[in-house]
């Protein structure tokens, strides 16, 4: 069989399972776009390229698969790379097809050519420049298990022009097998025991999970471990979802912006089960003192991500589904005595730590952004998928949204992209057509990736959006209040547009509110009307997200409402 | 013997375009030290051998070597330490020889069992193979005469055999 670059590429696609692909097209990608067309792969065509590589971050986060791009050389690859390196972060599988200009003509600063495989040698897993149509096949096969397997992450794929409109006799690739690549997914038993006896014997023990446990669809299997041990939980941002929100044993978000109980309990634990985290410095503040009193295990795929920052009692190399079905198993045979005695001193310790310190916030006239969240969270019944911004915006979705199960808040935790929540929201909604997807913004971040808008009105997608507009950009403005003695400097947004004629501009349904008596309606009605719609919520300026941890401090060091 | 705080890390990797790159980009973008770098090709072509030299403490090697096992491209990471290795290092000397020192840097190339490679108006050229001790010690000693420059290999080792 005689096949073209471009049409090896579409064949790939269809083997790999691949529906949806978000792209923007251009002069050298035209023979994949004219391939792509006739088959039944549907393409989302985004208004800039970094919303494209967002909307399949968002894609893959909500269906815990591959999220797909295809954008054009030069610039078209250049604006791939806020996104790549966000993905890079939190560890999402993204494939990124880049078109490149013909073979004979790389080194020759041609035409929209960039060296876009040197660009993002740092932010991607991995990537490759395909330099002849025989080795597209593989390539594109190896791309997909180096995006998916062990830590998950994005993968560039560089295809020349000449390498997509070559016509060659095809030939199946075969399994993908790398001697150089081969992730560690089962836990060595002699470590797990090790972790077996410490949580026999822990009195105040904590676990701390993150999107390590998502990605590998480790949720349930941790809600069992936290309940048969009667453990509480506590997560990174990316974490959340991972443990039910509305458990018992929930301790909220841990760090800079974590809950008062949840960094304490981090303090006093004498057992901190890590499973699928990093820890980033938002996470632990000062090393020195983070979970000083605890034995700490540290169980992720990754080994690099264990003793980077924090040094560990027990490193578990494995991944989180694998390690923790097999420590629930062990654990059946296990007796650990009287759970509610036992545990009740710490569980009272936390409540006490609940009580005295819980997240909170004075509803006054103007309308408070911690109130809009919650609210939202109410009118959904915690059903929504949430992606966010990236701010204050974030944190407060974070606080005041609880989620129940994975795969339901969507957030740029690591690389921490402003316009990253439309077009996540999106790839979001393209994933989930039947659920409620609803980006939580600010009215700095909504505005980077706003052109977005209209990809959602052509491709007729419910999405909508909450901004809570208070006229800043107001985590710097936050930080320069409380540490730069409230100089503001260039953090006031002085001429937004207005969003709700923007909205109507771009095709979509555009509602305000302007106090806190018109927020429960302006919310109903937003979220029952059929379409895209911006709801912009005018709230309180100078609201600040607390507790807040000082960069660098220890985590017990918080600012409080 | 090396530093303390010396590492060896002998690198196995694909002989492919941009795996040195890789290699090097690690290195700059995770702040890491490189004090020296050589590669080159394997008996098996597919094959390159990457022996590098960095300064750093235990806990940010064992990072290094993490990280550098982590790349796609990379095979295997051997750590070389104590004295279960060889290691070796060539430099080319350009000495100034004057006539009143030739017959002084001669000598010393033959204490030191080195050969001259290129002979000029006024400078030799002198090859020098050995470990670290051996190349400072004729660096040290042939500078008073003038060193007019140096092309150094950087270090390539291996592990000792099982006597």
């Amino acid at each position: 069989m005689e096949l073209t670059g471009a049409q090896i590429l579409i064949k790939m696609l269809k083997e790999e399972g691949v529906k949806n692909i978000f792209g923007y097209p251009g002069g050298v990608v035209i023979d994949i776009y004219d391939e792509l067309m006739k088959s039944d792969i549907r393409h989302i065509l985004v208004r800039h390229e970094q919303g494209a590589v967002h909307a399949a971050d968002g894609y893959a986060r909500a269906t815990g698969g591959v999220g797909v791009c295809l954008v054009t050389s030069g610039p078209g690859a250049t604006n791939t790379v806020t996104g790549i390196a966000s993905a890079y972060m939190d560890s999402i599988p993204v494939v990124v097809f880049t078109g490149q200009v013909p073979v004979h003509l790389i080194g020759n600063d041609a035409f929209q050519e960039v060296d876009i495989v040197g660009i993002t040698r740092p932010c991607t897993k991995h990537n490759f420049l395909v330099k002849s149509t025989e080795e597209l096949a593989h390539t594109i096969k190896e791309a997909f298990h180096i995006a998916r397997s062990g830590r998950p992450g994005p993968v560039l794929v560089d295809i020349p022009k000449n390498v997509s409109t070559a016509r060659i006799k095809y030939k199946a690739p075969g399994p993908v097998k790398m001697r150089t690549y081969n992730p560690t997914y089962k836990p060595n038993k002699r470590q797990l025991q090790k972790v077996v006896d410490l949580i026999k014997v822990a009195e105040k023990p904590v676990i701390f999970a993150g999107g390590g446990v998502i990605l590998s669809k480790a949720a349930s299997a941790l809600t069992k471990l936290a309940q048969r041990a009667r453990i509480p939980v506590t997560t990174t941002l990316m974490g959340l979802g991972a443990f039910p929100g509305t458990d018992p044993l929930w301790l909220g978000m841990i760090g800079m912006h974590g809950t008062y109980r949840s960094n304490m309990s981090t303090a006093h634990c004498d057992l901190f089960l890590a499973i699928g985290v990093r820890f980033d410095d938002r996470v632990t503040g000062k090393t020195d003192t983070f979970a000083s009193q605890a034995q700490i295990v540290h169980i992720d795929i990754d080994p690099t991500s264990i003793r980077k920052n924090i040094p560990v009692a027990v490193p578990v190399v494995g991944d989180c589904k694998c390690t923790l079905e097999e420590l629930n198993e062990m654990l059946e045979s296990v007796d650990l005595g009287d759970l509610d005695n036992r545990r009740k001193p710490w569980l009272d310790q936390i409540q006490a730590w609940k009580s005295t310190n819980p997240l909170a916030y004075h509803q006054e006239e103007t309308i408070k952004p911690q109130y809009v969240v919650e609210k939202l969270y109410e009118l959904t019944k915690g059903e929504a998928i949430i992606t966010t911004e990236v701010g204050q915006n974030q944190m407060w979705a974070a606080q005041y949204y609880h989620f129940d199960k994975p795969n339901h808040f969507i957030t740029s935790g690591g690389l921490g992209v402003m316009g990253f929540g439309l077009p996540a929201a999106i790839g979001a909604q393209i994933a989930c057509p039947d659920r409620l997807v609803v980006d939580i913004a600010g009215d700095g971040s909504i505005q980077m990736n706003i052109q977005e808008m209209a990809t959602a009105v052509q491709c007729n997608l419910p999405v909508k959006v909450v901004i809570l507009n208070n006229g800043y950009l107001g985590m710097v403005r936050q930080w320069q209040q409380l540490f730069y003695d409230k100089r503001y400097c260039c953090t006031c947004m002085e001429h937004a547009p207005d969003f709700v004629k923007l909205a109507e501009a771009y095709g979509a349904t555009g509602l305000r509110a302007r106090k806190p008596e018109e927020v429960e309606e302006v919310l109903k009605k937003g979220l029952s009307t059929p379409g895209p719609v911006i709801m912009d919520f005018v709230v309180e300026k100078e609201e600040c997200v607390y507790p807040m941890v000082p960069a660098g401090a220890p985590i017990t060091e918080m600012l409080l409402v | 013997m090396l530093d303390a705080d010396k590492h060896v890390l002998s690198i196995l990797v694909e002989n492919q375009p941009g795996v040195l790159s890789r290699i090097s980009g690690l290195f700059s973008g995770r702040g890491f030290n490189i004090e020296s770098l050589c590669v080159a090709v394997t008996t098996d072509p597919t094959v390159s051998r990457v022996t590098l030299v960095t300064k750093a403490d235990q806990t940010i090697v064992e990072q290094i070597k993490k990280q550098l096992n982590k790349l796609i491209n990379v095979i295997k990471v051997h750590e070389l330490t104590g004295s279960e290795f060889v290691e070796r290092e060539m430099v080319l000397i350009k000495v100034l020889a004057k006539p009143e020192y030739r017959a002084e840097i001669l000598r010393m190339v033959d204490i030191f069992r080195c050969k001259v490679v290129d002979v000029g108006a006024e400078h030799y050229t002198i090859e020098v193979t050995g470990d670290e001790g051996k190349l400072q010690a004729i660096l040290s000693l042939l500078k008073p005469i003038g060193i007019k420059e140096i092309a150094r290999t950087g270090v390539i080792a291996l592990f000792r055999e099982p006597k």
